[in-house]
């Protein structure tokens, strides 16, 4: 028999906000433990919370740009359970009136090949709410440890319908939430600092069923790759314990990365009794026509949107724009070049090409720095968009070969230095000139007699010869449109 | 509300997480089944179409703006806690829920 | 003790004799400090006192009023906190085992105006674990006595800190007040107690019981001292969400222009059975003296008053069930040496560090969360608790305040209610609408019965009004001074 797995996903996303949710102590990854609390984050006796607007703000712009229906009302609840990484034991969240509702998120699914555009199609969302996240426990052999550092950052949860059905279906929602988020400014939603992070609902029933088979969840997929290697395994697990005749148990589980299989966690029966009521302490939001006006004027294009008009507007290859729209920094960067390159397809390549090549060794090399240093961004890098359009035409103009063009990048890329920099610093100034190409021209006819008379008698391909002697001569600087000219003028 | 359904005070007591004695568990059953017959009352009212009061003088947005403040040093953070090391709280060893 | 030491003293003749030089607030603090060590003993208003804080702050006051830079009328005057109020670096017990060893690193807003108006801010001050209670018998450190008869409860949950003003132990403090806190234990202790409207105080730093209800405000001797305190307390603050933007008016100077004589609204729900006989003739003298003063008297009626006591206890337990759920063992609060997982922790932690009524009220509100219940239980109440707010709003389109007796009877004796959780719910119910209203009540003293105890009558207000109601109060309080009687000790 044949079987259908069903998809559901719960994405949790870190705004990038100054503040936490609720206090005004700062957020950030990677600071030592315990310097970003204040009573509040510490759930003191006496602390009480008070709303961040711009996590509420970059929480609209979020339901805008999924195509959520915003909430003209929302409020706040207490979600309440004991666990030592959250510090009042409670969270305040939303329940019955989330910030945003409904929704979709557009994917692509893999083309046959990586030149050809994949089917596109709407993942529906259910809702999307704000809340508070919780600290950091680290497991010991003896003991755990708490870090209450990211504990009450603003956190996003986007819950999907059950409307996926493949790991591919998967990678590719959280492929595109992930480029949608980041290019509105929403998150860095970088997986490895948990900035995004994923719970999975999977069920399998046999193809062409419509009712729902037993739901489990998956935890701890934290990384995109786990989330795809997670859901896999799971999908077949269940496969498996059907055609066994096994029962499968509704039940939250464990993802495994290392050994890559899920494992059941031990749940109370009561661990869902959550008592949820409205947080008496905060106050309820109203969010305006005007103040959604407002943020829809500052939506950026849906890189997929961004992707069918370079395709259409441009020409720009697939392969190419592909590559660009899954990056917004890079189409920016892309943007900026294009206007003043003469070339637009020639632009995208060499921004997808060369740019990308030197920006991933310059932020691979990074790594291993003692510090983990900011990465190097398309806007940060040595090469200005600038700079990358006067190469592109200088070669468009013929006054550059494309060898030493790409030659010349990467050390634009180390020196920051633009290409006529180098050039007059390394004397590549292009032979031009036209009498001193045609001393060259004249010297090279003479030196090759022989192949001179064969193209006068008729033999085209004998001025290749001839032209590759004043290109040595001329180590390659010389415009090649210019030696053909004066060959041929030289010859009859 | 007591007598067709008396509280269940193991579940109660696990939800707030308070261990009881068999005596305490005794006696707030026999308390709060008291004091849930005198809230009888309020399942007898009409309440129909009444709006819930959350707070008696409501409000809506009030919130601050996006700005980070310093907060307490880790030494400042952890001086109360009953344990700590490495400047994180020590609990017992979490099993996983 | 000679009548004429300082302890005797209202805040505001303090305030002209420290103005005046004829005491430094160093003398002052010191006979303060000498009063608790004679009387408390006794009394046991005060968990603690940081005597060398309260001398040092006294000194600081010195010195900036010899250099003219007096920062308010209350600079140099001490203030007894209840302990739920943050001061940074001083205890924080909530009269609780669970936070025996905690201090706090911060200080709470009401804190921060004392401080900044010059306040000497000295002592912590008993109550009912968590302010929960209505005898100050439910203290993990020993019950408050009542400083007019020392076998009787002080009232509560704030009863230390109408002991400690009534023993003359300190001439202001604070208290909260979530369903007669302030004002129940004013009236069995004979000093005036204001709760003002929810909002009208910052809660930041309070310790939270009932975060829609609690509110922080001021024991006195006198309606013109509580106006004193209150004004230095109020205003908006940007850390509590549920503070309310208004402009705080000099409610001392207002009392000195008194308003013209309006219209005193008598609700027929609360003069009915279950009132002692003796506290009915007072609240009759006092109805009568208004009406002496050109008051108009006018019945009244809030039939859902008698919905107020389990509406109350639904959403206070509820509120508590879940702003307790932080005291835990994990953080900053004693951790049980039984503990062997987390979960344990929790429990063990919490079935240790928590007294008899605390565990009776977090059981019963997560009982009333719990699924299944909720609608019946905590969405019922609120939707009753409109009807309250509406019975008062229709009220006060006809009269400027109500007036009530404070609480039934006069001062009980310790132990006559704590095993019947209802009896002692009951104390509360002439206080607790007030606040399911959100609206400003005040117990000013009317007399005292045959055998000594004070009773006091309750004042309820409009929203926001507390001007005026403080100026209703003061033109009854004025001419009776009750609570400048001191009790002998």
């Amino acid at each position: 028999m044949e079987y259908e797995a069903v998809i559901g996903l719960e994405v949790h996303v870190q705004l990038n906000t100054r503040s936490k949710m609720f206090t005004r102590v700062g957020t950030g990854f990677g600071q030592p433990p315990n310097t970003l609390t204040d009573p509040v984050v510490l759930g003191l006796p006496g602390a009480l919370p008070v709303m961040n607007r711009d996590a509420i703000e970059k929480s609209i712009k979020v339901g805008l740009l999924l195509g959520c229906k915003i909430a003209e009302v929302c409020k706040w609840d207490r979600k309440n359970y004991f666990y030592p990484d959250m510090p009042k034991n409670y969270q305040i969240s939303q329940f019955d009136q989330p910030i945003c509702e409904g929704g979709e998120v557009e994917i692509e699914m893999p083309g046959e090949n990586p030149a050809k555009m994949g089917a596109h199609r709407m993942v529906e969302l259910t809702r999307i709410h704000l809340e508070e996240d919780v600290g950091k426990l680290t497991h010991y052999e003896q003991d755990s440890l708490v870090d209450y550092n990211r504990a009450g950052s603003p956190l996003l949860e986007i819950v999907s319908e059950p409307d996926m059905h493949s790991p591919d279906e998967v990678f590719a929602y959280l492929t595109s939430l992930r480029n949608s988020l980041v290019a509105a400014g929403i998150s860095a939603c970088d997986m490895e600092k948990g900035q995004l992070r994923c719970d999975a609902n999977i069920s399998v029933r046999p193809k062409g069923t419509t009712a729902l088979g037993t739901k489990v969840e998956i935890k701890n997929l934290n990384t995109i790759s786990g989330v795809r290697n997670g859901v896999e395994y799971e999908i077949r697990r269940q496969i498996r314990a059907i055609e066994e005749g096994t029962e499968i148990i509704q039940e939250t589980r464990r993802w495994n990365p290392e050994q890559k299989y899920t494992t059941p966690m031990r749940t109370k029966e009561m661990a869902h009794d959550y008592r949820y009521f409205p947080d008496p302490d905060l106050m309820p939001v109203k969010i305006d026509e005007a103040w959604i006006d407002r943020v829809a004027k500052e939506l950026p294009e849906k890189p997929f949107d961004k992707q069918r008009r370079y395709q259409e507007e441009m020409n720009l290859p697939y392969s190419a724009t592909s590559s660009l729209c899954g990056d917004h920094l890079l189409c920016a960067y892309f943007e900026e070049a294009t206007a003043l390159a003469k070339s637009p397809t020639k632009t995208a390549n060499w921004v997808v090409n060369d740019l990308l090549r030197e920006l991933s060794q310059a932020n691979k090399v990074d790594e291993f720095a003692e510090e983990s240093n900011e990465a190097i961004t398309p806007q940060s890098c040595p090469v200005s968009p600038q700079s990358l359009a006067e190469l592109i035409n200088l070669i468009e103009d013929g006054k550059l070969t494309n060898n030493v063009a790409k030659e010349l990048f990467p050390e634009m890329f180390a020196t920051g230095k633009t290409v006529s920099d180098l050039i007059k610093e390394k004397g590549l100034d292009q032979k031009s000139d036209d009498g001193e190409i045609e001393g060259i021209c004249a010297d090279a006819i003479a030196n090759d007699s022989d192949a001179a008379e064969k193209f006068r008698g008729g033999k085209e391909g004998a001025i290749n010869a001839l032209k590759g002697a004043v290109m040595k001569a001329t180590r390659g600087q010389a415009n090649p449109k210019v030696v053909d000219e004066t060959l041929r003028r030289l010859l009859s | 509300m007591s007598e067709d359904a008396p509280m269940d005070i193991d579940y109660v007591a696990n939800l707030a997480r308070i261990e009881l004695s068999d005596e305490e568990k005794t006696t707030y059953q026999r308390q709060l089944g008291d004091v849930l017959k005198y809230f009888e009352k309020l399942q007898e009212l009409e309440v129909d179409g009444v709006e819930p009061t959350a707070h008696a003088f409501p409000r809506h947005n009030v919130w601050d703006k996006d700005e980070s403040k310093q907060g307490f040093s880790a030494t400042e953070a952890l001086k109360n806690a009953p344990q700590s090391r490495q400047d994180q709280v020590v609990v017992p060893k979490v099993i996983e829920e | 003790m000679s009548p004429d030491s300082p302890i005797f003293k209202t805040a505001t003749e303090l305030s002209a004799d420290l103005t005046a030089g004829k005491i430094s607030s160093v003398e002052l603090t010191r006979a303060m400090i000498e009063r608790v060590e004679t009387v408390d003993e006794k009394v046991h208003a005060f968990l603690h006192l940081d005597q060398e804080d309260a001398l040092a702050q006294a000194k600081a006051s010195d010195e900036r009023r010899s250099k003219g830079e007096c920062l308010s009328p209350l600079d140099g005057i001490p203030v007894g906190l209840k302990d739920v109020i943050s001061v940074k670096d001083q205890p924080l017990t909530a009269a609780s085992k669970i936070l025996e060893n905690y201090r706090s690193p911060y200080d709470a807003t009401v804190t921060v105006k004392l401080k900044e108006a010059g306040a000497v801010v000295a002592g912590r001050l008993n109550l009912d674990e968590f302010a929960m209670g209505s005898s100050t018998e439910n203290s993990a450190y020993g019950p408050t006595r009542n400083p007019w008869d020392l076998e009787r409860v002080p009232g509560g949950s704030s009863g230390g800190s109408s002991a400690a003003v009534a023993a003359r132990e300190v001439p202001l403090s604070l208290g909260s007040d979530t369903g007669g806190s302030i004002r129940q234990p004013a009236s069995l202790c004979g000093v005036v107690g204001m709760k003002p409207t929810y909002g009208m105080v910052s809660r930041y730093g309070l310790a939270a019981f009932a975060s829609s209800l609690d509110q922080i405000g001021p024991f006195s001797t006198t309606v013109e001292d509580a106006a004193l305190l209150l004004e230095t307390i109020s205003g908006h603050d940007p850390l509590d969400s549920t503070s309310f933007p208004k402009d705080i008016p000099s409610y001392s100077g207002e009392l000195k222009n008194p308003a013209q004589p309006g219209v005193i609204g008598l609700p027929k729900e609360f003069f009915g059975p279950g009132m002692d006989d003796e506290v009915r003739a007072k609240v009759d003298q006092t109805i009568e003296h208004y009406r002496s003063l050109g008051y108009q008297t006018k019945e009244v009626s809030l039939p859902s008053t008698d919905l107020s006591i389990p509406v109350y206890y639904v959403i206070a337990t509820a509120e508590a069930s879940s702003n307790l759920a932080r005291y835990d063992g994990i953080r900053y609060t004693s951790r049980s040496e039984r503990a062997q997982n987390a979960i344990d922790v929790y429990a063990k932690s919490r079935g240790e560090g928590f007294g008899s009524e605390v565990k009776r009220r977090c059981l019963l509100g997560a009982y009333g969360l719990s699924s299944g219940y909720y609608d019946a239980y905590y969405l019922r109440a609120q939707k009753a608790r409109t009807l309250i707010r509406q019975d008062f709003e229709r009220v006060f389109k006809e009269v400027d305040a109500v007036l009530t007796p404070t609480a039934p009877t006069p001062a009980f004796k310790f132990g006559e209610k704590s095993e019947d959780p209802i009896s002692m719910y009951l104390s509360d119910i002439y206080t607790i609408s007030t606040n399911l209203a959100g609206l400003p009540g005040i117990s000013v003293p009317c007399g005292f019965t045959q055998s000594g105890l004070p009773v006091g009558m309750q004042l309820i207000g409009q929203a926001f009004e507390e001007s005026k109601l403080l100026n209703i109060a003061h033109a009854y309080d004025r001419d009776h001074l009750y609570g400048r009687q001191a009790p002998n000790l």
